[in-house]
Protein backbone atom coordinates (compact mmCIF):
# COMPACT_ATOMS: atom_id res chain seq x y z
CA UNK A 1 0.00 0.00 0.00
CA UNK A 2 2.78 1.97 0.97
CA UNK A 3 4.08 2.09 -2.30
CA UNK A 4 1.06 3.57 -3.90
CA UNK A 5 0.28 5.56 -1.58
CA UNK A 6 3.80 7.39 -1.88
CA UNK A 7 2.92 8.16 -5.52
CA UNK A 8 4.34 6.99 -9.16
CA UNK A 9 7.66 8.78 -9.25
CA UNK A 10 10.26 6.77 -8.27
CA UNK A 11 12.97 8.45 -7.99
CA UNK A 12 11.57 10.46 -5.20
CA UNK A 13 10.38 6.83 -3.72
CA UNK A 14 13.81 6.17 -3.52
CA UNK A 15 14.91 9.35 -2.05
CA UNK A 16 12.16 8.79 0.91
CA UNK A 17 13.47 5.91 1.53
CA UNK A 18 16.94 6.64 1.79
CA UNK A 19 15.04 9.23 4.68
CA UNK A 20 14.04 6.21 6.58
CA UNK A 21 16.77 5.38 8.85
CA UNK A 22 16.62 9.11 10.01
CA UNK A 23 12.82 8.66 11.34
CA UNK A 24 13.68 5.64 13.10
CA UNK A 25 16.88 7.64 14.86
CA UNK A 26 14.21 10.49 15.87
CA UNK A 27 11.93 7.71 17.16
CA UNK A 28 14.49 6.53 19.59
CA UNK A 29 15.30 10.55 20.57
CA UNK A 30 11.82 11.22 21.19
CA UNK A 31 11.57 8.50 23.80
CA UNK A 32 14.58 8.38 25.42
CA UNK A 33 13.81 12.51 25.73
CA UNK A 34 10.51 12.51 26.81
CA UNK A 35 11.89 10.12 29.44
CA UNK A 36 15.06 12.04 30.20
CA UNK A 37 13.23 15.54 30.45
CA UNK A 38 10.21 14.15 32.33
CA UNK A 39 12.53 13.02 34.77
CA UNK A 40 14.95 15.79 35.00
CA UNK A 41 12.03 18.53 34.96
CA UNK A 42 11.29 18.11 38.51
CA UNK A 43 7.08 17.91 37.81
CA UNK A 44 7.54 14.15 38.56
CA UNK A 45 8.71 12.65 41.68
CA UNK A 46 11.99 10.56 41.07
CA UNK A 47 9.68 8.01 42.64
CA UNK A 48 7.59 7.41 40.03
CA UNK A 49 9.40 8.28 37.12
CA UNK A 50 13.53 7.30 38.22
CA UNK A 51 15.76 9.29 35.65
CA UNK A 52 17.42 6.58 32.46
CA UNK A 53 20.73 6.50 34.48
CA UNK A 54 19.42 6.09 37.78
CA UNK A 55 17.77 2.84 36.16
CA UNK A 56 21.10 1.99 34.26
CA UNK A 57 23.23 1.98 37.80
CA UNK A 58 20.80 0.30 39.59
CA UNK A 59 20.58 -2.48 37.34
CA UNK A 60 24.67 -2.62 37.82
CA UNK A 61 24.60 -2.31 41.30
CA UNK A 62 21.80 -5.57 41.58
CA UNK A 63 24.55 -7.45 39.66
CA UNK A 64 26.58 -6.78 42.31
CA UNK A 65 24.66 -6.28 45.30
CA UNK A 66 22.30 -8.78 46.62
CA UNK A 67 18.61 -7.48 46.66
CA UNK A 68 15.78 -9.54 48.25
CA UNK A 69 18.08 -12.01 48.89
CA UNK A 70 20.43 -12.51 45.53
CA UNK A 71 22.11 -10.72 43.21
CA UNK A 72 20.13 -10.11 40.29
CA UNK A 73 21.97 -12.61 38.06
CA UNK A 74 21.15 -15.67 40.92
CA UNK A 75 17.56 -14.39 40.48
CA UNK A 76 17.65 -14.60 36.83
CA UNK A 77 19.42 -18.29 37.05
CA UNK A 78 16.63 -19.38 39.60
CA UNK A 79 14.08 -17.82 36.84
CA UNK A 80 15.63 -19.84 33.91
CA UNK A 81 16.12 -23.29 36.11
CA UNK A 82 12.20 -23.09 36.44
CA UNK A 83 11.14 -21.88 33.06
CA UNK A 84 13.46 -24.32 31.39
CA UNK A 85 12.16 -27.08 33.48
CA UNK A 86 8.53 -26.31 32.50
CA UNK A 87 9.16 -25.69 29.22
CA UNK A 88 11.32 -29.06 28.80
CA UNK A 89 7.99 -30.60 30.06
CA UNK A 90 5.65 -29.30 28.03
CA UNK A 91 7.61 -30.02 25.06
CA UNK A 92 7.94 -33.44 25.98
CA UNK A 93 4.70 -34.21 27.00
CA UNK A 94 2.92 -32.06 24.49
CA UNK A 95 4.74 -32.52 20.99
CA UNK A 96 4.33 -36.85 21.74
CA UNK A 97 0.71 -36.19 22.88
CA UNK A 98 0.05 -33.79 19.18
CA UNK A 99 1.48 -36.21 16.98
CA UNK A 100 -0.45 -38.86 18.85
CA UNK A 101 -3.60 -37.16 18.12
CA UNK A 102 -2.44 -36.60 15.19
CA UNK A 103 -2.15 -40.01 14.05
CA UNK A 104 -4.79 -41.76 15.88
CA UNK A 105 -8.34 -40.12 15.56
CA UNK A 106 -9.89 -42.08 18.52
CA UNK A 107 -7.12 -40.57 20.65
CA UNK A 108 -7.76 -37.63 18.75
CA UNK A 109 -11.93 -37.90 20.37
CA UNK A 110 -10.85 -38.40 23.82
CA UNK A 111 -8.50 -35.42 23.94
CA UNK A 112 -9.75 -32.75 22.27
CA UNK A 113 -13.15 -32.16 24.72
CA UNK A 114 -10.64 -32.26 27.26
CA UNK A 115 -8.21 -29.79 25.55
CA UNK A 116 -10.64 -27.33 24.68
CA UNK A 117 -12.36 -26.87 28.07
CA UNK A 118 -8.93 -26.78 29.56
CA UNK A 119 -7.34 -24.30 27.08
CA UNK A 120 -9.57 -21.73 28.39
CA UNK A 121 -8.41 -21.12 31.74
CA UNK A 122 -5.82 -19.12 31.55
CA UNK A 123 -2.90 -20.31 32.82
CA UNK A 124 -2.10 -18.32 35.50
CA UNK A 125 -5.40 -19.12 37.13
CA UNK A 126 -3.56 -21.69 37.87
CA UNK A 127 -1.23 -20.22 40.55
CA UNK A 128 -3.75 -21.04 43.74
CA UNK A 129 -3.77 -24.99 43.11
CA UNK A 130 -0.12 -24.94 41.73
CA UNK A 131 0.82 -23.56 44.95
CA UNK A 132 -1.65 -25.91 47.00
CA UNK A 133 -0.16 -28.78 44.95
CA UNK A 134 3.65 -28.64 44.40
CA UNK A 135 4.61 -26.16 47.04
CA UNK A 136 6.07 -22.29 46.09
CA UNK A 137 9.39 -23.07 45.46
CA UNK A 138 10.09 -25.07 42.31
CA UNK A 139 7.39 -27.30 41.22
CA UNK A 140 4.20 -24.86 41.73
CA UNK A 141 5.86 -22.23 39.12
CA UNK A 142 6.84 -25.33 37.14
CA UNK A 143 3.25 -26.58 36.72
CA UNK A 144 2.30 -22.76 36.26
CA UNK A 145 4.82 -22.56 32.65
CA UNK A 146 4.07 -25.98 31.99
CA UNK A 147 -0.16 -24.96 31.61
CA UNK A 148 1.65 -21.88 29.56
CA UNK A 149 3.68 -23.47 27.11
CA UNK A 150 1.45 -27.05 26.68
CA UNK A 151 -0.96 -25.88 24.39
CA UNK A 152 1.28 -24.37 21.70
CA UNK A 153 2.92 -27.19 21.45
CA UNK A 154 0.22 -29.92 21.29
CA UNK A 155 -1.23 -27.91 18.81
CA UNK A 156 1.56 -27.48 16.32
CA UNK A 157 2.21 -30.43 16.45
CA UNK A 158 -1.48 -31.64 15.70
CA UNK A 159 -1.33 -29.37 12.76
CA UNK A 160 1.61 -30.83 11.88
CA UNK A 161 1.21 -34.31 11.71
CA UNK A 162 -2.22 -33.82 9.61
CA UNK A 163 -0.37 -31.75 7.33
CA UNK A 164 1.88 -34.72 6.53
CA UNK A 165 1.79 -35.50 2.86
CA UNK A 166 -0.74 -38.56 2.41
CA UNK A 167 1.30 -40.16 -0.28
CA UNK A 168 4.51 -40.37 2.31
CA UNK A 169 2.19 -41.95 4.81
CA UNK A 170 0.62 -44.51 2.31
CA UNK A 171 4.05 -45.07 0.94
CA UNK A 172 5.29 -46.30 4.69
CA UNK A 173 2.19 -48.14 5.66
CA UNK A 174 2.52 -50.31 2.34
CA UNK A 175 6.06 -50.99 3.08
CA UNK A 176 4.78 -52.38 6.29
CA UNK A 177 5.65 -49.66 8.85
CA UNK A 178 4.27 -49.88 12.47
CA UNK A 179 2.23 -46.78 14.14
CA UNK A 180 5.19 -46.62 16.23
CA UNK A 181 7.60 -45.92 13.34
CA UNK A 182 5.23 -44.07 11.11
CA UNK A 183 4.73 -41.52 14.10
CA UNK A 184 8.23 -41.00 14.41
CA UNK A 185 9.77 -41.68 11.53
CA UNK A 186 7.27 -39.93 9.12
CA UNK A 187 4.90 -37.83 11.31
CA UNK A 188 7.91 -36.08 13.43
CA UNK A 189 10.22 -35.12 10.86
CA UNK A 190 7.37 -33.29 8.53
CA UNK A 191 5.86 -31.71 11.60
CA UNK A 192 9.14 -30.74 12.49
CA UNK A 193 8.68 -26.96 10.96
CA UNK A 194 5.65 -26.68 12.61
CA UNK A 195 6.98 -27.97 16.01
CA UNK A 196 9.56 -25.50 16.13
CA UNK A 197 7.35 -22.52 15.43
CA UNK A 198 4.72 -23.97 18.49
CA UNK A 199 8.07 -23.95 20.17
CA UNK A 200 8.47 -20.42 19.74
CA UNK A 201 4.98 -19.62 20.78
CA UNK A 202 5.29 -21.95 23.65
CA UNK A 203 8.46 -20.28 24.95
CA UNK A 204 7.24 -16.72 25.35
CA UNK A 205 3.98 -18.00 27.01
CA UNK A 206 5.79 -20.19 29.25
CA UNK A 207 8.13 -17.17 30.04
CA UNK A 208 5.71 -14.57 30.65
CA UNK A 209 3.21 -17.39 32.87
CA UNK A 210 6.19 -17.67 34.71
CA UNK A 211 6.91 -13.94 35.47
CA UNK A 212 3.18 -13.87 36.57
CA UNK A 213 3.56 -16.64 39.36
CA UNK A 214 7.14 -15.10 40.36
CA UNK A 215 5.12 -12.19 41.38
CA UNK A 216 2.42 -13.90 43.13
CA UNK A 217 3.75 -16.92 44.88
CA UNK A 218 7.55 -17.04 44.90
CA UNK A 219 10.27 -16.44 46.77
CA UNK A 220 13.17 -16.30 44.55
CA UNK A 221 13.59 -15.46 40.95
CA UNK A 222 13.37 -12.02 38.77
CA UNK A 223 9.55 -11.29 39.46
CA UNK A 224 9.83 -11.74 43.16
CA UNK A 225 13.01 -9.32 42.94
CA UNK A 226 10.47 -7.21 41.14
CA UNK A 227 7.60 -7.35 43.60
CA UNK A 228 10.09 -6.65 46.27
CA UNK A 229 11.17 -3.75 44.68
CA UNK A 230 7.66 -2.75 44.26
CA UNK A 231 6.70 -2.98 48.25
CA UNK A 232 10.02 -1.30 48.96
CA UNK A 233 8.80 1.94 46.58
CA UNK A 234 11.73 1.55 44.61
CA UNK A 235 10.52 2.81 40.85
CA UNK A 236 14.79 2.02 39.87
CA UNK A 237 14.66 -1.70 40.73
CA UNK A 238 10.95 -2.62 39.42
CA UNK A 239 12.40 -1.01 36.06
CA UNK A 240 15.79 -2.71 36.07
CA UNK A 241 13.79 -6.03 36.44
CA UNK A 242 11.79 -5.11 33.38
CA UNK A 243 14.47 -4.55 31.58
CA UNK A 244 16.33 -8.08 32.69
CA UNK A 245 13.18 -9.58 31.64
CA UNK A 246 13.17 -8.03 28.71
CA UNK A 247 16.75 -9.06 27.60
CA UNK A 248 16.16 -12.34 28.17
CA UNK A 249 13.15 -13.30 26.49
CA UNK A 250 14.62 -11.53 23.67
CA UNK A 251 17.02 -13.91 24.07
CA UNK A 252 15.13 -16.53 24.34
CA UNK A 253 13.24 -15.33 20.80
CA UNK A 254 16.61 -14.76 19.46
CA UNK A 255 17.94 -18.33 19.92
CA UNK A 256 14.71 -19.87 18.68
CA UNK A 257 14.77 -17.91 15.87
CA UNK A 258 17.58 -19.46 14.46
CA UNK A 259 16.64 -23.02 14.99
CA UNK A 260 13.50 -22.73 13.22
CA UNK A 261 15.24 -20.68 10.58
CA UNK A 262 17.77 -23.30 10.05
CA UNK A 263 14.92 -26.15 10.07
CA UNK A 264 13.23 -24.37 7.33
CA UNK A 265 16.12 -24.19 5.23
CA UNK A 266 17.10 -27.69 5.37
CA UNK A 267 13.52 -28.78 4.72
CA UNK A 268 12.47 -26.44 1.99
CA UNK A 269 16.13 -27.97 0.40
CA UNK B 1 -7.28 -31.28 18.28
CA UNK B 2 -7.74 -27.49 16.96
CA UNK B 3 -10.23 -27.13 14.53
CA UNK B 4 -10.84 -30.85 13.64
CA UNK B 5 -14.07 -30.38 14.68
CA UNK B 6 -14.30 -28.64 11.25
CA UNK B 7 -12.65 -31.23 9.14
CA UNK B 8 -14.78 -33.98 9.82
CA UNK B 9 -18.11 -32.70 12.17
CA UNK B 10 -20.64 -35.53 12.89
CA UNK B 11 -22.22 -37.08 16.07
CA UNK B 12 -20.03 -40.03 16.91
CA UNK B 13 -17.04 -37.71 17.66
CA UNK B 14 -19.76 -35.28 19.81
CA UNK B 15 -21.05 -38.12 21.07
CA UNK B 16 -16.80 -39.38 22.29
CA UNK B 17 -16.61 -35.67 24.04
CA UNK B 18 -19.76 -35.98 25.66
CA UNK B 19 -18.75 -39.85 26.91
CA UNK B 20 -15.05 -38.64 27.97
CA UNK B 21 -16.31 -35.47 30.03
CA UNK B 22 -19.07 -37.53 31.60
CA UNK B 23 -16.74 -40.30 32.61
CA UNK B 24 -14.10 -37.78 34.16
CA UNK B 25 -16.92 -36.20 36.04
CA UNK B 26 -18.04 -39.41 37.08
CA UNK B 27 -14.47 -40.59 38.09
CA UNK B 28 -14.17 -37.88 39.82
CA UNK B 29 -17.32 -38.14 41.99
CA UNK B 30 -16.22 -41.64 42.68
CA UNK B 31 -12.87 -40.63 44.10
CA UNK B 32 -14.30 -38.50 46.26
CA UNK B 33 -17.13 -40.65 47.57
CA UNK B 34 -14.21 -43.28 48.23
CA UNK B 35 -12.39 -40.88 50.31
CA UNK B 36 -9.32 -41.25 47.92
CA UNK B 37 -8.87 -37.25 47.39
CA UNK B 38 -7.77 -35.71 49.85
CA UNK B 39 -10.20 -32.24 50.66
CA UNK B 40 -7.66 -30.19 51.76
CA UNK B 41 -5.67 -30.37 48.56
CA UNK B 42 -8.73 -31.39 46.11
CA UNK B 43 -12.31 -30.53 45.98
CA UNK B 44 -14.78 -32.95 46.45
CA UNK B 45 -18.07 -31.98 44.14
CA UNK B 46 -19.79 -30.63 47.29
CA UNK B 47 -17.36 -28.66 48.37
CA UNK B 48 -17.38 -26.41 44.73
CA UNK B 49 -21.43 -26.57 45.25
CA UNK B 50 -20.55 -25.34 48.58
CA UNK B 51 -18.47 -22.68 47.61
CA UNK B 52 -20.79 -21.62 44.75
CA UNK B 53 -23.84 -21.69 47.43
CA UNK B 54 -21.52 -19.65 49.66
CA UNK B 55 -19.96 -17.13 46.48
CA UNK B 56 -23.60 -16.24 45.07
CA UNK B 57 -25.80 -15.61 48.74
CA UNK B 58 -23.21 -14.30 51.28
CA UNK B 59 -20.30 -13.53 48.93
CA UNK B 60 -16.70 -13.97 49.08
CA UNK B 61 -13.38 -11.67 49.25
CA UNK B 62 -15.44 -8.45 49.70
CA UNK B 63 -18.19 -9.22 47.45
CA UNK B 64 -21.15 -11.60 45.53
CA UNK B 65 -20.47 -13.67 42.16
CA UNK B 66 -22.07 -11.01 40.49
CA UNK B 67 -20.45 -8.02 41.99
CA UNK B 68 -17.08 -10.15 41.19
CA UNK B 69 -18.45 -11.02 37.81
CA UNK B 70 -19.06 -7.22 37.08
CA UNK B 71 -16.39 -5.84 38.46
CA UNK B 72 -13.54 -8.28 36.19
CA UNK B 73 -15.91 -7.97 32.92
CA UNK B 74 -15.93 -4.06 33.07
CA UNK B 75 -12.49 -3.80 33.74
CA UNK B 76 -11.23 -6.11 30.86
CA UNK B 77 -13.52 -4.13 28.82
CA UNK B 78 -12.72 -1.12 29.71
CA UNK B 79 -9.01 -2.45 29.04
CA UNK B 80 -9.52 -3.67 25.83
CA UNK B 81 -11.42 -0.65 23.84
CA UNK B 82 -8.42 1.44 24.88
CA UNK B 83 -6.03 -0.82 23.28
CA UNK B 84 -8.17 -1.72 20.22
CA UNK B 85 -8.75 2.51 19.98
CA UNK B 86 -5.04 3.25 19.89
CA UNK B 87 -3.66 -0.07 18.71
CA UNK B 88 -5.62 -0.37 15.45
CA UNK B 89 -5.57 3.23 14.39
CA UNK B 90 -1.42 3.05 14.86
CA UNK B 91 -1.11 0.02 13.03
CA UNK B 92 -3.43 1.54 10.01
CA UNK B 93 -0.92 4.11 10.53
CA UNK B 94 1.86 2.41 10.30
CA UNK B 95 0.37 0.11 7.46
CA UNK B 96 0.30 3.31 4.83
CA UNK B 97 3.42 5.35 5.74
CA UNK B 98 6.76 4.42 5.67
CA UNK B 99 7.94 7.33 7.12
CA UNK B 100 5.61 6.88 10.39
CA UNK B 101 6.67 3.15 10.89
CA UNK B 102 10.65 3.91 10.74
CA UNK B 103 9.27 6.07 13.54
CA UNK B 104 7.17 4.14 15.92
CA UNK B 105 9.04 1.07 15.17
CA UNK B 106 12.38 1.36 17.39
CA UNK B 107 10.09 2.27 20.35
CA UNK B 108 7.81 -0.77 19.74
CA UNK B 109 11.00 -3.43 19.42
CA UNK B 110 12.02 -1.83 22.28
CA UNK B 111 8.84 -2.41 24.54
CA UNK B 112 7.50 -5.78 22.74
CA UNK B 113 9.95 -8.01 24.78
CA UNK B 114 8.86 -7.06 28.35
CA UNK B 115 5.59 -9.65 28.72
CA UNK B 116 2.93 -7.60 29.76
CA UNK B 117 2.74 -8.94 32.95
CA UNK B 118 6.06 -7.81 33.84
CA UNK B 119 4.22 -3.90 34.01
CA UNK B 120 2.04 -5.17 36.83
CA UNK B 121 4.62 -4.10 40.00
CA UNK B 122 5.39 -0.36 37.61
CA UNK B 123 1.37 0.11 37.46
CA UNK B 124 0.62 -0.63 41.12
CA UNK B 125 3.91 1.73 42.24
CA UNK B 126 2.40 4.12 39.63
CA UNK B 127 -1.45 4.20 40.28
CA UNK B 128 -2.27 2.16 43.17
CA UNK B 129 -4.17 -1.09 42.98
CA UNK B 130 -7.72 0.77 41.74
CA UNK B 131 -8.77 0.79 38.39
CA UNK B 132 -6.26 2.93 36.48
CA UNK B 133 -3.34 -0.12 37.30
CA UNK B 134 -5.50 -2.84 35.79
CA UNK B 135 -6.05 -0.90 32.33
CA UNK B 136 -2.76 0.34 32.39
CA UNK B 137 -1.53 -3.08 32.27
CA UNK B 138 -4.43 -4.28 30.14
CA UNK B 139 -3.67 -1.73 27.36
CA UNK B 140 0.09 -2.91 26.83
CA UNK B 141 -1.22 -6.37 27.25
CA UNK B 142 -3.46 -6.29 23.94
CA UNK B 143 -2.25 -3.19 22.41
CA UNK B 144 0.96 -4.93 20.47
CA UNK B 145 -1.32 -7.93 19.36
CA UNK B 146 -4.18 -5.50 17.49
CA UNK B 147 -1.11 -3.41 16.38
CA UNK B 148 0.88 -6.15 14.67
CA UNK B 149 -2.23 -7.60 13.18
CA UNK B 150 -3.40 -4.87 12.01
CA UNK B 151 -0.41 -3.34 10.42
CA UNK B 152 0.34 -6.63 8.90
CA UNK B 153 -3.53 -6.76 7.07
CA UNK B 154 -2.69 -3.58 5.80
CA UNK B 155 0.37 -4.36 4.64
CA UNK B 156 -0.91 -7.24 2.51
CA UNK B 157 -3.30 -4.97 0.39
CA UNK B 158 -2.57 -5.19 -2.87
CA UNK B 159 -1.33 -1.46 -3.87
CA UNK B 160 -2.97 -1.95 -7.22
CA UNK B 161 -6.60 -1.44 -5.26
CA UNK B 162 -4.82 1.56 -3.67
CA UNK B 163 -3.60 3.51 -7.24
CA UNK B 164 -6.95 2.34 -9.44
CA UNK B 165 -9.21 4.41 -6.47
CA UNK B 166 -6.36 7.38 -6.69
CA UNK B 167 -6.37 7.13 -10.29
CA UNK B 168 -10.28 7.54 -10.17
CA UNK B 169 -9.94 10.38 -8.10
CA UNK B 170 -10.73 9.08 -4.40
CA UNK B 171 -9.57 11.06 -1.75
CA UNK B 172 -7.44 9.93 1.27
CA UNK B 173 -10.33 9.39 3.97
CA UNK B 174 -11.97 7.47 0.79
CA UNK B 175 -8.80 5.35 0.28
CA UNK B 176 -8.84 4.82 4.25
CA UNK B 177 -12.53 3.93 5.21
CA UNK B 178 -13.56 2.26 1.73
CA UNK B 179 -10.11 -0.03 0.61
CA UNK B 180 -7.63 0.14 3.44
CA UNK B 181 -10.34 -0.49 6.46
CA UNK B 182 -12.01 -3.69 4.91
CA UNK B 183 -9.00 -5.24 3.37
CA UNK B 184 -7.59 -5.23 6.74
CA UNK B 185 -10.75 -6.08 8.97
CA UNK B 186 -10.29 -9.81 8.65
CA UNK B 187 -6.59 -9.71 9.86
CA UNK B 188 -7.48 -6.86 12.49
CA UNK B 189 -10.19 -9.25 14.10
CA UNK B 190 -7.52 -11.91 14.46
CA UNK B 191 -5.62 -9.42 16.41
CA UNK B 192 -8.64 -8.11 18.24
CA UNK B 193 -9.14 -11.91 19.19
CA UNK B 194 -5.72 -12.55 20.62
CA UNK B 195 -5.90 -8.66 22.50
CA UNK B 196 -9.03 -10.29 24.22
CA UNK B 197 -7.44 -13.08 25.15
CA UNK B 198 -4.53 -11.60 26.29
CA UNK B 199 -6.40 -9.08 28.63
CA UNK B 200 -8.21 -11.33 30.30
CA UNK B 201 -4.89 -13.21 30.89
CA UNK B 202 -3.28 -10.02 32.29
CA UNK B 203 -6.87 -8.86 34.11
CA UNK B 204 -7.13 -12.48 35.88
CA UNK B 205 -3.13 -11.81 37.04
CA UNK B 206 -3.19 -7.91 37.87
CA UNK B 207 -6.23 -8.95 40.23
CA UNK B 208 -3.97 -12.16 41.75
CA UNK B 209 -0.87 -9.86 42.65
CA UNK B 210 -3.31 -6.91 43.85
CA UNK B 211 -6.84 -5.75 43.99
CA UNK B 212 -9.56 -4.51 46.01
CA UNK B 213 -12.32 -6.61 43.72
CA UNK B 214 -12.53 -9.26 40.96
CA UNK B 215 -12.43 -12.92 39.99
CA UNK B 216 -8.81 -12.66 40.48
CA UNK B 217 -8.79 -11.64 44.18
CA UNK B 218 -11.46 -14.46 44.70
CA UNK B 219 -8.34 -17.05 44.02
CA UNK B 220 -5.93 -15.34 45.44
CA UNK B 221 -8.32 -15.00 48.71
CA UNK B 222 -9.05 -18.98 48.48
CA UNK B 223 -5.75 -19.44 48.24
CA UNK B 224 -4.62 -18.04 50.99
CA UNK B 225 -7.64 -19.70 52.72
CA UNK B 226 -6.69 -23.22 51.40
CA UNK B 227 -10.54 -23.76 50.40
CA UNK B 228 -10.05 -26.09 47.64
CA UNK B 229 -13.59 -25.75 46.38
CA UNK B 230 -14.02 -21.58 45.76
CA UNK B 231 -10.28 -21.83 43.77
CA UNK B 232 -12.08 -24.70 41.47
CA UNK B 233 -15.48 -22.32 41.51
CA UNK B 234 -13.49 -19.57 40.26
CA UNK B 235 -11.22 -20.96 38.02
CA UNK B 236 -14.53 -22.19 36.72
CA UNK B 237 -15.72 -19.21 35.74
CA UNK B 238 -12.43 -17.48 34.88
CA UNK B 239 -12.76 -20.09 32.06
CA UNK B 240 -16.52 -19.48 31.70
CA UNK B 241 -15.93 -15.55 30.80
CA UNK B 242 -13.10 -15.77 28.55
CA UNK B 243 -15.34 -18.32 26.60
CA UNK B 244 -18.15 -15.96 26.63
CA UNK B 245 -16.18 -12.66 25.84
CA UNK B 246 -14.02 -14.67 22.52
CA UNK B 247 -17.77 -16.21 21.80
CA UNK B 248 -19.45 -12.29 21.55
CA UNK B 249 -16.34 -10.97 19.54
CA UNK B 250 -17.06 -13.75 17.09
CA UNK B 251 -20.42 -12.58 16.94
CA UNK B 252 -19.44 -8.76 16.07
CA UNK B 253 -16.78 -10.02 13.48
CA UNK B 254 -19.67 -12.28 11.56
CA UNK B 255 -21.78 -9.04 11.65
CA UNK B 256 -19.05 -7.24 10.28
CA UNK B 257 -17.49 -8.70 8.16
CA UNK B 258 -20.17 -10.90 6.44
CA UNK B 259 -18.21 -12.37 3.09
CA UNK B 260 -15.49 -14.31 5.49
CA UNK B 261 -17.26 -17.81 6.43
CA UNK B 262 -14.45 -19.49 8.66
Amino acid sequence: VADGVSGPHSGRRVRRRDALPLYSVAGFLVLFGTWFAFAHSGWVPRLVLPSVETVATTFWRLTQDPFAGFTLQQHLLSSAIRFGSGFALAAAIGIPLGLMTGWFRWLDDIVSPVFEALRFIAPIAWVPFAALWFGTGFGGPVLIIFSGAFPPCVINAHRGARLVEPRLIEAAQTLGASHWRIITEVLLPGALPAIVAGLRISAGLGWQSLIGAELIVVSSGIGYLMVQGQSNLATPIVMAGMVAIGMVGFAIDVVLRAVEARIQRRWAG
Amino acid sequence: VAGSASERGGGRRRLTGVVTIGGLLALWVMLAAGGVVDPARFPRPVDVWRAAVQLSDRGYAGGTLLWQVWYSARLVVLGFLVAAATGVPLGLLMGMSRRAEAFINPAFLLIRPIPPLAWIPLAILWFGLGDTAKIFVIWFAAFVPALINTYTGVREIDGLFVAAARVHGASSWQIVSEIVVPGALPLIFTGLRLALQASWTTLVAAELVGAFFGLGRVLIIAAQDIYPGMIAYAMAWVALLGAAMTWALGRVERRLIPWRTA
